[in-house]
């Protein structure tokens, strides 16, 4: 009795009561959903590109920070740094597609995979070997982004946000809208979108997979740079960080793997529910919830909704 | 009367019309896939210039894989030509990728529509000019797909994917308008439609032919349509040409009558013998 109690009123007892709390947990739960959100946003372009399903998505979030943080300490400025960054997105986008898609175009979706498993580690090796594995300190300053914190003086209480969480959020926004204009608008992006439906067709039209496959690779590389440098603010850059990368996993359950919408929602649901989770019922389990929660809740999800929120919508013909 | 002689006859009718220049010379391939099933054993043909040339047969005679091989769309699906050649307008194509087939000006509208389903009628339309960037030209030649195919422009917002498969036929011919092609490779335009549209179609794609020029080359289990709107047809026949001719001489060959287009000349036979008939005497 006092169990269902502990789980089905006290922690709503405690929302109504301290209601500046809930909105201190919500915004943090939402900040982290908009870091989710980018890293399956990463891995769904892929996955709808080039069907190839991106375990390393993770690991270059964190290779495109450590990048930017070891140019940075050879004495690189900043933000000559952050554009070498993004042309070592771009060549990563070449290499893997040079290397990898070009060869194994036409293999079963699993050797794909696997071949992604490799460059995981791959890229694991190759950022100790050249930055270190110590963690480091994402250079914030350094690239004029605030620091400092607003506190709001409300709901009886005081509500904190951080400047560098409201600018991940606004970033986050950005980058979804831009990606939806280039998708939507340009020439490219109609071509990816085709590629997307019908790579046979994409082809019969004259459009270039080997092209798309680069854009894509490189549009995730540039929204796993943006995420990597927003993480990294928020605590240490140091490959732990991927371990964090894979909760997109269920934000990809959630929301489907080939919906941008569903990738959005999705993480700011995990982001909500694991924060919500583990700060009013994490107490009666002895806490720290947080890191499988999301897991949970996305098995649960796959009993009622396999395809996800918004799984491809299906097109049937009547 | 052999294959043989009828062969050569048609050649010899064929003669006046095929002064053209061609546009297409496919030169004894063979094709291969995933290494082991030889599809086509050998198949020549040419294009004329502006012309309408059908390759006929049935099933498995290796009509779209002919296409796909001219197209370069071959090597997707783990297919090679591992002999003969195909040159377009004298330029040797074998080893191109598909886009740089469409570049040079030859499109595929591939066997079953193929369109793409969750862009509208207008997107799908637009990605047809993929190659050539966004321009003016793009844009007149948007409104030219809609002179043909009114139909498209009432339709232009919906996803193609809900619209009908004479709708998608149509999307799929404009699309590959879009790419300003010399010559269009069409596959089955005529699969899974009804009589009076598969016409319409047919109507539409002479009129391309004659007013914008393109030349055509055309696959189709139809014999009886396609015969009647093209100029020369090749029959193949399990990876071979079997036989070829102008339109007019395969409309009025018994063979062609018998096999493909269901007449003989004791009239209408019932499908027991038919089917009898057909097993024991084949070219092959």
């Amino acid at each position: 009795m006092e169990i269902l109690h502990g789980i089905f009123i006290d922690p709503f007892i405690t929302m109504y009561e301290l209601p500046d709390l809930l909105v201190q947990v919500l915004w943090e739960g939402f900040v982290a959903g908009t870091l989710y959100s980018l890293i399956a946003l990463g891995f769904v372009l892929i996955f709808k590109a080039s069907g190839v399903f991106n375990f390393a998505q993770g690991i270059i979030v964190v290779f495109g920070a450590l990048s930017l943080v070891g140019l940075h300490s050879l004495g690189i400025p900043a933000f000559v740094a952050l554009f070498l960054c993004i042309g070592i997105m771009f060549a990563l986008a070449w290499l893997v597609e040079f290397t990898v898609l070009r060869r194994l175009v036409n293999q079963d979706p699993i050797i794909l995979f696997m071949a992604t498993i490799g460059l995981n580690y791959f890229l694991i090796g190759f950022g100790e070997g050249v930055f270190g594995g110590e963690p480091k300190t994402m250079i914030t300053a350094e690239l004029g982004l605030p620091t400092g914190a607003f506190d709001f003086d409300i709901l009886g209480g005081l509500v904190s946000l951080q400047q560098i969480d409201i600018t991940a959020a606004v970033t986050a926004g950005v980058m979804v809208g831009g990606l939806a204009v280039f998708f939507n608008k340009t020439r490219i992006g109609r071509g990816l979108r085709a590629v997307a439906d019908d790579h046979q067709a994409a082809q019969s039209v004259g459009i270039s997979l080997n092209h798309i496959w680069i854009v894509v690779w490189f549009a995730a590389g540039i929204v796993a740079l943006a995420t990597g440098v927003m993480w990294g603010a928020r605590s240490d850059v140091s490959f732990a960080l991927s371990i964090v990368a894979l909760k997109a996993l269920p934000v990809l359950i959630l929301g489907g793997f080939t919906s941008i919408s569903g990738a959005i929602v999705g993480g700011l649901i995990i982001g909500i529910s694991e924060k919500m989770a583990e700060f009013y019922w994490g107490p009666l389990v002895g806490g720290s919830i947080e890191s499988w929660f999301p897991y949970f809740l996305a098995l649960l999800f796959l009993w009622f909704r396999p395809q996800g929120l918004f799984g491809e919508k299906i097109i049937e013909r009547v | 009367m052999s294959a043989e002689t009828l062969q050569s006859n048609a050649a010899a009718d064929a003669a006046p019309g095929q002064t053209r220049e061609p546009v297409l010379q496919v030169n004894n391939i063979e094709v291969i896939y995933d290494h082991v099933i030889l599809v086509l054993k050998g198949v020549s043909f040419e294009v004329p210039k502006e012309g309408i040339v059908a390759l006929l047969g049935a099933n498995g005679a290796g009509k779209s894989t002919t296409l796909k091989s001219i197209s370069n769309l071959l090597r997707a699906e783990r297919g090679e030509i591992t002999k003969g050649t195909i040159h377009m307008n004298g330029k040797l194509t074998n080893d191109l990728t598909a886009n740089d087939m469409v570049k040079l000006g030859c499109v595929q509208v591939m066997e079953g529509r193929h369109c793409f389903e969750h862009l509208t009628i207008e997107e799908n339309l637009l990605t047809g000019a993929y190659t050539r960037g966004s321009s003016r030209a793009v844009k007149d030649d948007l409104e030219m797909v809609y002179d043909y195919f009114p139909r498209l422009k009432e339709r232009y917002k919906s996803l193609a994917g809900y619209t009908s498969g004479g709708e998608q036929q149509m999307c799929a011919i404009g699309r590959a308008l879009m790419a300003r092609p010399s010559i269009i490779l069409l596959d089955e335009p005529s699969m899974g439609l009804a009589p009076q549209l598969v016409e319409q179609i047919f109507e539409i794609v002479k009129k391309l032919n004659q007013e914008q020029k393109v030349t055509i080359l055309l696959a189709e289990q139809n014999t009886n349509v396609a015969l009647r709107y093209a100029d020369y047809g090749y029959i193949l026949e399990n990876g071979r040409v079997v036989l070829d001719g102008t339109a007019e001489a395969l409309r009025e060959n018994e063979d062609v009558k018998e096999f493909y287009l269901g007449l003989s000349s004791e009239g209408r036979k019932n499908f027991r013998e038919v089917k009898h008939y057909k097993r024991r005497k084949r070219w092959l």
